[in-house]
């Protein structure tokens, strides 16, 4: 793990999908067991050329998310390495017993890719923003679940998840994320990457909730606190170490997540706290409750994930601190 | 193994399997049954295998969809030497080797982990995809329930092996006509399955499930048409040739007294006997 923050956070040049599209091509090039399944969104995320020059080695399996995954973990079983992708709720809880059963329960090899995680389904509305796919999947054992924040991280991230054996959830955005890490920037899955230091309160934040939270930081370090920001990228196995060490160095956490509360980020982060020290906990969150259509903005707004909802609920997290 | 072989190594797996579930002395008893036959053509004959090495990886792969009939197989398994006979006793007990449904990181010879219905569809047809991909020549066998195929992974599955032309899946409904609720034809009519798959785009034939040279023979034409995979539709009897279940309505999972087995014993000992004094 050698990464480098940058020291100021602006948009990518590139989109998520056309990293994404561009490491999983040099990946099928360097290795022949990757093999790429979609579900009819080929188009959607920058492969569908890829599809139509090597027909042996990217499937179209048509608009049938549930034999997808079926026919990935049979592959993975003769040593193949698939990466699968589909929109988030159709990568998880449409398919969510052929996750469990013919991919996990089988130990098997799978590499899902869920696009457009929570609120950046925008325009697509609720029925297609995943406010419960990280949840649904950290109920399946032994499954990693990991949401990349930028180009950098996702690039690293992919050729992990090849090489490393099990059933992966990759939580994917496809659009223009902020840069957080400097290029050539390495992770190690399951350990969470340290953004920003602070001693009055840690944010743990995840995908597009990682740059909210740094710019709350900024906000509160005008009035003087300082909010250190943990990026949680893979939340199961989630990071206990580091979110112990943060309720004792800085004595308060708020998690932010673009998902909804229940289940994912903040119940993780919780459900450590309970179990090995007292800490006040605030989390940021879409509050159980549907997605709805919207531009970005709007949404972050509607489901109050803002860097100032972040920084007022470090202030109230902050205030909850025994003396 | 020739008919008269087949036919006595059939009786013996349905021996094995009424063995397995006695322990418990309640399971899935009328499709072990009716897919008996069936096991003992592939295992018995097609399929190309080493009970000695498993994971051999030029082997054929089998795809028990309808994995609760788990039993039928750990028969065959147990017959051809994957593990002891004695084996079969820990079928459902703590611990064992030997689930209801069948698991492939817990029983030797177990090529894919099923139970969930229409899921083995799909596996199958990734492991042929894979195997094909691999350069293997190897078949991938694939038994479906007739109630399972009232899952829509079927179908999806259905369409997807045609469009991949993946012409080494050997696949087989066992068509007993009756599911956990009652028949087929009253819950979740499958009408003519084999015009579907037909339909569907496969090659698809239909005999007589309890007919071994019958089902050899299925196997043999299917091997010889190219890009499209097959279906065999074997038209079977729920409960098949154990005496306490075939007559019975409800057989898809039952409890049974140690009589009501010891009976089924006697019966099928007495067809392998006679099948063995035949000229």
């Amino acid at each position: 793990m050698m990464y480098q923050v940058e020291e100021k956070i602006m948009p990518e040049a590139h989109e998520m999908r056309a990293v994404f599209a561009e490491v999983l091509k040099e990946m099928a090039k360097e290795d022949e067991r990757v093999i790429y399944l979609d579900c009819d969104l080929m188009n959607s995320i920058g492969m569908a050329n890829y599809w139509k020059e090597n027909p042996d080695r990217a499937i179209n399996c048509g608009i049938q998310e549930a034999n997808m995954i079926g026919v990935a973990a049979g592959m993975s079983a003769t040593g193949l390495i698939p990466f699968t992708h589909t929109f988030g709720p159709f990568a998880t809880r449409r398919v969510m017993d052929q996750v469990f059963v013919s991919a996990a329960y089988a130990k098997l090899n799978v590499k899902m890719i869920g696009s457009d995680p929570g609120i950046t389904a925008t325009l697509n509305g609720g029925t297609h923003m995943p406010l419960e796919d990280m949840g649904m999947m950290r109920c399946i054992p032994e499954i990693t679940i990991v949401e990349p924040t930028d180009s950098v991280m996702l690039a690293d991230v992919l050729r992990k998840a090849k090489d490393t054996y099990g059933v992966f959830y990759i939580r994917l955005s496809r659009k223009v994320a902020d840069k957080i890490y400097k290029d050539g920037s390495t992770f190690e899955i399951g350990k969470a990457a340290k953004v920003r230091k602070g001693k009055d309160a840690t944010i743990i934040a995840t995908g597009i909730c990682v740059a909210e939270a740094i710019k709350a930081a900024e906000l509160l370090e005008k009035e003087g606190i300082h909010a250190a920001v943990v990026n949680m990228f893979t939340l199961k196995p989630v990071d206990e170490e580091a979110i112990i060490e943060a309720a004792k160095t800085t004595g308060a956490i708020v998690t932010a997540e673009n998902h909804n509360i229940i289940n994912g980020l903040g119940s993780a982060v919780a459900e450590v706290l309970a179990e090995n020290i007292s800490c006040p906990l605030e989390r940021i969150g879409a509050r159980d409750r549907f997605g709805e259509v919207g531009d970005l903005d709007y949404l972050k707004k509607e489901m109050k994930m803002t860097a100032e909802d972040i920084a007022e609920a470090v202030k109230k997290a902050i205030a909850r601190k025994e003396n | 193994m020739n008919q008269k072989e087949l036919n006595i190594f059939a009786a013996q797996i349905r021996k094995a399997a009424l063995r397995a579930i006695r322990k418990v002395g309640a399971g899935h008893v009328g499709g072990s049954m009716s897919m008996a036959d069936l096991m003992a053509v592939l295992y018995g004959d097609v399929m190309k295998i080493d009970p000695q090495n498993p994971k051999w990886e030029d082997r054929d792969w089998l795809v028990v969809s309808k994995g609760h009939c788990g039993p039928a197989v750990y028969g065959a398994l147990a017959l051809k030497g994957y593990f002891d006979i004695d084996e079969l006793d820990t079928v459902n007990q703590g611990g064992t080797r030997l689930p209801s449904h069948c698991d492939m990181n817990r029983t030797p010879g177990i090529d894919m982990s099923t139970g969930s219905l229409g899921q083995g569809m799909s596996t199958a047809l990734g492991a042929a995809w894979g195997s094909r991909y691999n350069g293997k020549d190897n078949y991938t066998y694939l038994v479906l329930g007739d109630g399972e195929s009232d899952e829509g992974q079927i179908w999806e599955g259905a369409l997807f092996a045609a469009q991949q032309k993946l012409d080494h899946v050997i696949a087989f409904i066992d068509y007993n006509k009756k599911q956990l609720d009652g028949y087929v034809s009253d819950i979740c009519d499958l009408g003519d399955v084999r015009k579907k798959f037909e339909d569907f785009g496969w090659d698809a034939q239909e005999c007589d499930g309890h007919d071994v040279e019958a089902i050899k023979d299925a196997i043999e034409k299917a091997k010889k048409v190219k890009g499209h995979p097959h279906m065999i539709v074997l038209n079977t009897i729920k409960g098949k040739d154990c005496s306490f279940a075939e007559k019975v309505l409800y057989n898809h999972h039952m409890k049974f007294t140690e009589e009501d087995y010891q009976n089924a014993i006697n019966t099928l000992d007495q067809k392998i006997k006679n099948m063995e004094e035949e000229v």
